[in-house]
């Protein structure tokens, strides 16, 4: 009955009231004017020939026919899959231990594991370039004792290893939360028919796992592919996104190669999407038992015991060396040539609040606006979808979450193509305007929003509402005193996502950003990177952002908590 | 005390007339008339998909009809929306919202209405203690067991004091002993503050130790109305006779010979059929297990006498029920265990025996 009263729910009332058609135009204007019009314009421009006007493929073929932009493909395809693979030899050693095995401290692998998340790329760039570089630390150790120097920062693998180790949290948690959702019998039985060990995981827990892996490694792909801070903080220019944004910034927004950059991350990023989706289509396997007892942790013995411990170590150890290393450094008076800080300062953290606080209260402003506008949009595209019937609800979902396809170069650039020649009253140009970096923001973080608040509106049964109805609340009332309350966990989720990825943020900010009193953090961070001298100070702005989104996360963590303490599944 | 003396005053008669649903090309309720009497306790009783739900759901203005109307207590309510109409509904799942207490849920229709504080805080406690409940007030859904949320939403909806209550398989979310405990709760609370109440449900048995009259309904149609007994003596149709209790149900024809009507079994015996029994050209033969005798006999069937191999038998303790083949067909009899009394072995043949008052001819 379930199925078919919420169903209901939806073909209730024959006339689609006014308000509802209100809220689906406003959404549809913002993603129209911010995501769709910008978008179209880049992929207009490209196809267009810069001199006469008029549809071209000759931009295209310039691009196919240069040596540095197909050099920089190839480099962009590899660094992403090369990122992949390793984050998955991180995470699913992991995701595994700590979800089947009796293991000490699981909950707090689960938690250090996510760390990464919440530090951006490049902040841990200059880190681990003392820790693992030419001269870093380990080599200077490797150096001492074995008389061997391991490349593990030279070029491409420098990029490799930080995003490595950077998103391989996605695939952490999305591995993580499909074995929580496989019904334990499912490996009982096969243990029952004599299955155990390595031949287990690869046989049945690992393909039962599988949508949860596809879907988190082609998040990171698509992530690694699109990222423009990391390669050019470790001065790697033959990727094609750092190529989109050095040739609008060095040769101006009337270049084309910029825009076929554009496209082509696009068509990339929608590729690897589609693949992923065709490749678990039809492969649902949660199978949670109903009224099981939940998982049946399974205990180690002996050898398999210390080698779980050691490898769990290992991986840790690595994915915080840049959190390690970007502590010391901000601590650090001089640190070169040396496996550890010749000593310790605190002066580069006075040097930040005195200098700089402005980076940190536009991080601030920033990522909360961003957040507070993804999460009402997402929750409004939500709500039109699951309960009412309004035509084109469906569409503005596929937009929102097509957001997730265009990188933040592509959406820098659009904004700057488009609104440039917008001016505002006092003068100032649209697109170099602060609230535009907000907006974009906003933009690129609203298909989590979006999830979230479509997980949180999915756990409210319809029944909740129509209880309300009938005992004489009206459908404005409904909304404020029971699904918003019931929703606002959800809600709540995704703002903290959206708000922690923003403040860390810098691909279309370091477009958009004209001008230094209105940079955010990240960009800050980019710039003090650039000198020596600004290693410490950067360093500490790192540490800063650091502490904010860890915050934030710990913060939301403990309301969904308490919030989840008190509530009944339906 | 209050909610009983208000609820009997206000309890309303329910109408529904001339009523079409349909979602896209599927009719899922189909010309629906329907009376209930004020104060009465009513079921809608049926297979699922049978429509019931969506009556029910009508009624409280979730759904909407192509046409007809509902009227109650004499008003017709079909364009108010649902939180104008006044009636009662305790959902299947209970729709308890978590993050309230249980006071709070049931304080919500009083705060709805712009009721004092001090009258919403005295007719919680009533309504909470009328489901003995008081001492629970201040804990959250998820803390109580399946029957004491089910009573919280029975609360939250007769605190209201609702000019119909209306139940969606109230019972469906609890274990066997629980049901027979709740629904005779149920029962006596309804008795108490004399509200009109519908009940939806798939059980027959619920709705015949509960309800004063039950309609069947079948593929958005209902198949009839009246008192549990009516519907078990005198069913109108075969789905009816099938539905509630056991039924043998033989296929034939009926053929007429002047004013003597017979019913030809196919592959069978002839029976007279009894002057002023109703029977159509379509009708089969019905009849209640229990309602036959089986004598034990040598020959084998010849004329109007129901006569076949016994070819299965099931001990129940105070019945025997045997299966017996009666030409292409087979029947199943009930009969009362006597102490010391010998059984009718399996290839035995025996003879139906069916009182003609005991014969019913039905159609579809």
């Amino acid at each position: 009955m379930g199925a078919i009263s919420s169903q209901l729910v939806a073909t209730r009332g024959q006339s689609i009231p006014i308000s509802q058609y209100l809220v689906a135009g406003a959404v549809a204007l913002f993603l129209v004017l911010f995501l769709v019009i910008p978008v179209a314009t880049v992929i207009i421009v490209a196809f267009i020939d810069p001199r006469a006007g008029g549809f071209t493929l000759v931009n295209f073929a310039d691009f196919f026919r240069n040596d540095l932009f197909m050099r920089s493909f190839g480099n962009s395809v590899y660094v992403s899959a090369m990122a992949v693979a390793w984050g998955t030899v991180f995470a699913l050693p992991l995701a595994y231990i700590t979800s089947r095995f009796q293991f000490r401290g699981a909950v707090l692998i689960q938690t250090l594991g996510v760390v990464p998340l919440i530090m951006p790329p490049f902040a841990g760039a200059v880190a681990m370039q003392l820790l693992f570089g030419r001269n870093g630390s380990f080599n200077l150790i490797l150096g001492d004792w074995f008389d061997i120097n391991v490349p593990f920062m030279e070029g491409l693998n420098g990029v490799i290893l930080l995003q490595a180790i950077h998103y391989f949290p996605f695939i952490l948690l999305n591995v993580s939360a499909s074995l929580a959702n496989i019904d334990r019998a499912m490996e009982e039985s096969a243990q029952n028919l004599g299955s155990s060990g390595f031949r287990l995981f690869s046989k049945i827990v690992f393909p039962l796992a599988m949508p949860g892996y596809v879907a988190g490694a082609s998040l990171v792909f698509i992530k690694v592919f699109d990222d423009l801070a990391t390669p050019l903080l470790l001065n790697v220019k033959d990727m094609l996104a750092p190529q989109a944004y050095l040739r609008i910034t060095s040769i101006g927004l009337s270049d084309p190669m910029g825009y076929v950059i554009s496209v082509v991350l696009i068509v990339v990023s929608m590729l690897a999407m589609w693949i992923a989706t065709m490749a678990t289509r039809g492969r649902d396997y949660a199978t949670v038992q109903r009224g099981g007892g939940g998982l049946a942790k399974r205990e180690m013995k002996g050898l398999d015991k210390i080698i779980a411990y050691a490898v769990v170590f290992l991986i840790l150890a690595l994915t915080l060396a840049p959190h390690v290393g970007l502590i010391l450094l901000s601590l650090a008076t001089v640190w070169s040539f040396s496996p550890v800080p010749d000593g310790y300062t605190l002066t580069h953290y006075g040097k930040v609040f005195t200098e700089s606080p402005l980076f940190i209260w536009n991080t601030l402003l920033y990522a909360t606006l961003a957040g507070v506008i993804s999460v009402i949009i997402g929750s409004a595209i939500a709500w039109l979808v699951q309960r009412t019937k309004i035509p084109g609800r469906q569409i503005l979902d596929y937009l929102a979450m097509g957001a997730l396809a265009v990188p933040g170069v592509v959406i820098g650039i659009g904004y700057l193509r488009t609104y440039y020649g917008v001016t505002l009253p006092s003068g100032q140009s649209l697109a170099t305007f602060w609230f535009m970096i907000v907006i974009a923001l906003a933009v690129r973080r609203l298909p989590y929003a979006l999830r979230a608040c479509t997980a949180g509106l999915q756990q409210v049964s319809p029944q909740l509402e129509e209880a309300a109805e009938n005992l004489g609340a009206t459908k404005a009332r409904t909304v404020r005193k029971i699904l918003l309350p019931l929703m606002a966990g959800g809600m709540l989720a995704g703002f903290v996502t959206a708000f922690a990825t923003a403040s860390v943020e810098l691909s279309a900010t370091m477009m958009l950003v004209q001008n230094t009193s209105d940079a955010p953090l990240a960009y800050g961070l980019y710039v003090y990177m650039q000198s020596p001298a600004g290693r410490g100070p950067g360093a500490a702005l790192g540490m800063i952002a650091v502490v904010i989104v860890g915050l934030c996360t710990y913060l939301s963590h403990w309301l969904l908590d308490r919030e989840r303490s008190g509530t009944v599944k339906h | 005390m209050a909610i009983e003396a208000a609820t009997r005053a206000r309890a309303s008669g329910v109408m529904v007339e001339d009523v079409n649903l349909s979602y896209g090309a599927t009719h899922v309720l189909k010309s629906i008339n329907l009376e209930v009497r004020p104060g009465e306790f009513f079921a809608f009783l049926g297979p699922s998909g049978c429509g019931k739900t969506t009556l029910l759901r009508l009624i409280a203005g979730f759904n909407i009809a192509q046409s007809g109307r509902v009227m109650i207590g004499g008003d017709d309510i079909s364009s108010l929306p649902p939180w104008k109409r006044d009636v009662g509904m305790v959902f299947q799942s209970y729709a308890l919202w978590p993050h309230m207490t249980v006071a709070k849920n049931v304080a919500f229709g009083l705060e709805e209405r712009r009721i004092p504080k001090p009258e919403i805080d005295r007719r919680v406690k009533a309504a909470l203690e009328l489901v003995s409940l008081d001492h629970l007030a201040e804990r959250r859904p998820s803390q109580l067991s399946g029957g004491q949320q089910q009573r919280v939403a029975v609360a939250r909806t007769v605190v209201i004091e609702p000019k119909v209550l209306l139940l969606d398989e109230p019972l469906s979310n609890l274990d066997a002993k629980m049901r027979v405990q709740v629904r005779r709760e149920l029962r006596e609370l309804q008795q108490r503050l004399g509200l009109t109440t519908i009940f939806v449900t798939h059980d027959q048995e619920e709705a015949n130790t509960i309800c004063d009259r039950i309609a069947v309904m079948n593929d958005g149609i209902i198949q009839q109305v009246g008192t549990p007994m009516e519907l078990y003596e005198k069913p109108a149709n075969l789905f009816v006779a099938g539905f509630l209790g056991a039924a043998n149900i033989l296929e034939g024809d009926v053929l007429a010979d002047g004013a003597d009507r017979a019913f030809q079994i196919r592959g069978g015996a002839r029976l007279p059929i009894p002057r002023g029994l109703a029977a159509d050209a379509a009708s089969r033969l019905v009849f209640r297990p229990q309602y036959a005798e089986l004598i034990r006999t040598n020959c084998a069937g010849e004329g109007d006498a129901l006569t076949g191999q016994v070819v299965h038998r099931e001990f129940l303790g105070a019945t025997v029920r045997y299966s017996v083949a009666l030409g292409s067909s087979e029947v199943t009899v009930e009969v009362p265990f006597q102490s010391g009394s010998s059984l009718i072995d399996v290839g035995e043949m025996v003879t139906v025996s069916l009182a003609p008052d005991r014969m019913q001819f039905l159609s579809a």
